[in-house]
């Protein structure tokens, strides 16, 4: 089964240097995915401050600055794998560092069989 | 005459039939989730297998092993309900692929094995914990919707969605049909003990119903604290298995006539159940042997010195104050401390009577839990009124039951705080 680990938490919790470890951390973590033939893809992403909102409203395109939500916690990365069940999607979400400070959301991906089909750019 | 033996026969087959059904059901039903990992189609699988033997074994016979035979008919008819679905998605055609090429095992040990797997498969902490209790009663207990829902005072369309909910989780989520492994066992262990006495604690404060539409949760969670331990042999299972006998054993003693609560001090201690507590110091005694006690093996040997006192003034005091201290340790709680203070106030002096000053050290200890965590928690007031009036202290006595009443919300709890305040008001004239 397929699942996205989205990785939450506060922007600020992290020093320069602890972001920086975990990014090394992450990708050793993303290397022994792929080492166990489970790795997909992962990314961390840049601050939300760097997000634009985009909507459709009456057939106009809204754009706008940041998600301004109230919650605390961000999205900040995520990592995809291809495992067997619930288990180890849980146990690989306890190995990724921002576990530690935020939260790893785990969710099962819903998997079209035309959407397999489709080349990616890459 | 004929006649006569023909429905002799029919009705002891009739009670045959349903006793294999009683007994077999849930066991079947467990395998048939690992076969066909899916819990909706071994359900239907299950229901149409001892459909079939219901029509063929009046005439064929019982089979040897009737649970071997249930399994396999489970298994074919699944397999003849996938062909027929319309659409085969690749998820079903994988199954019928496996199915097709696994040989089916079903020898006794496995079969057990497969009801310890769905166990864990409820009770997983991915799944919200009224989720795991709905669960664990309708998938293991084999009860009905309408029976949970009525226990638990909600609508049976409302359970039935929650039971919905929680398969549909188990189905999407990939939550697996297994035992953990050896690192996640504590854990997931954890989660699956506090669904049992959580059933458990839904019989033990439920006093209302009969006993046809509301079942007995404490006898199904020592049901399911037996089943766990004989397929995981553990010391805090035997500690929760303990726990509840006790606690079961008292039960015929803590309501009066009216439903109310009956405290453990004025409990007439010869209506315990002696085998209960009996069974239960065994298990203690073996958990403590295997030296790896938890928190519901301390709970179980603090409910073990109450059953073992003769009467409530011989209460071993000071083993309780240790046992709560542990208890304190492996799993902090403001409650126990408030537990531990009532003990330090029970103990007695060197002439076996209360110590004024006991009491006073208790009453300390509680009015600091008062002023901190326990604020608006109405036993540690009762408890506080409760050594006012062993002090003699009537108007503090008064003053805080009063209180107490105002923050207590069961209506069972309020009588027994207005009996007591009765007791203590000075006797009016007539």
């Amino acid at each position: 089964m397929k699942y996205m680990l989205l990785v939450y938490g506060a922007e600020d919790a992290w020093t320069q240097q602890e972001r920086e470890e975990c990014m090394e951390e992450s990708t050793e973590l993303c290397r022994d995915l792929a080492k166990d033939g489970v790795f997909l893809g992962a990314s961390p992403l840049h601050s939300v401050e760097t997000a634009t909102s985009v909507k459709i409203r009456e057939s106009k395109r809204l754009i706008t600055d940041g998600p301004f939500s109230e919650t605390h916690e961000q999205l900040g990365g995520y990592y995809i794998v291809d495992v067997q069940s619930l288990d180890d999607a849980i146990n690989i979400a306890a190995r990724i560092p921002g576990a530690t400070k935020g939260t790893v959301e785990i969710r099962p991906i819903v998997e079209l069989p035309a959407l397999a089909d489709i080349p990616t750019g890459e | 005459m004929r006649e006569a033996c023909n429905g002799l026969a029919n009705s002891t087959l009739s009670h045959q039939l349903e006793a294999i059904y009683h007994r077999e059901s849930r066991r079947v039903f467990a395998t048939l989730v690992r076969l066909l990992g899916d819990m909706d189609l071994a359900e239907d699988a299950m229901q149409e297998a001892f459909n079939a033997a219901f029509q063929q074994w009046p005439e064929q016979g019982i089979p040897q092993n009737p649970r071997a035979w249930l399994v396999s008919t489970g298994r074919f008819k699944a397999i003849d309900h996938i062909r027929r679905e319309q659409r085969l998605d690749k998820a079903r055609e994988d199954l019928l692929h496996q199915l097709d090429h696994t040989a089916e095992i079903t020898e006794d040990e496995q079969i057990e094995d497969d009801r310890l797997r769905l166990m864990f498969t409820c009770c997983h902490p991915a799944i919200a914990p009224p989720i795991q209790i709905a669960l664990t009663l309708r998938e293991i207990c084999g009860l009905t919707t309408e029976a949970i829902a009525s226990a638990f005072l909600v609508t049976p369309s409302t359970m039935a969605q929650r039971i919905v909910r929680g398969k549909a989780k188990i189905k999407t989520a990939g939550i697996p049909y297994h035992v953990p492994q050896k690192n996640e066992l504590t854990e997931r262990l954890d989660s699956v003990l506090s669904v049992i006495y959580l059933v458990f604690n839904e019989g033990y404060h439920s006093t209302q119903g009969n006993a046809l539409t509301h079942p007995d949760f404490c006898q199904e969670a020592i049901r399911l604290g037996r089943l766990l331990l004989s397929l995981l042999p553990d010391a805090e299972v035997q500690g929760l298995l303990a726990l509840m006998l006790i606690q079961e054993a008292r039960r015929p003693a803590r309501i009066d006539q009216h439903g109310d609560i009956i405290l453990l001090e004025d409990q007439n201690r010869a209506l315990w159940h002696q085998d209960y507590i009996q069974e239960a110091q065994q298990l203690l005694q073996d958990a403590y042997a295997s030296q790896s006690i938890g928190s519901y093996c301390l709970e179980a040997s603090i409910a073990a010195v109450h059953a073992e006192a003769m009467d409530f003034e011989s209460t071993n005091w000071s083993r309780l104050i240790a046992l709560y201290s542990l208890l304190q340790q492996s799993s902090p709680s403001p409650i126990i401390e408030l537990n531990r203070a009532v003990a330090i106030a029970m103990q007695p002096s060197g002439n076996g009577g209360l110590s004024r000053e006991n009491i006073q050290q208790g009453l300390d200890q509680i009015n600091k839990l008062i002023q901190g965590p326990l604020n608006d928690y109405y036993l540690a007031h009762a408890a506080k009124a409760d050594l006012h009036r062993r002090l003699k202290d009537v108007p503090s006595a008064l003053a805080t039951y009063q209180y107490a009443l105002g923050l207590a919300s069961q209506p069972a709890d309020q009588r027994f705080l207005q009996k007591r305040i009765a007791q203590l008001q000075p006797q009016k004239k007539i």
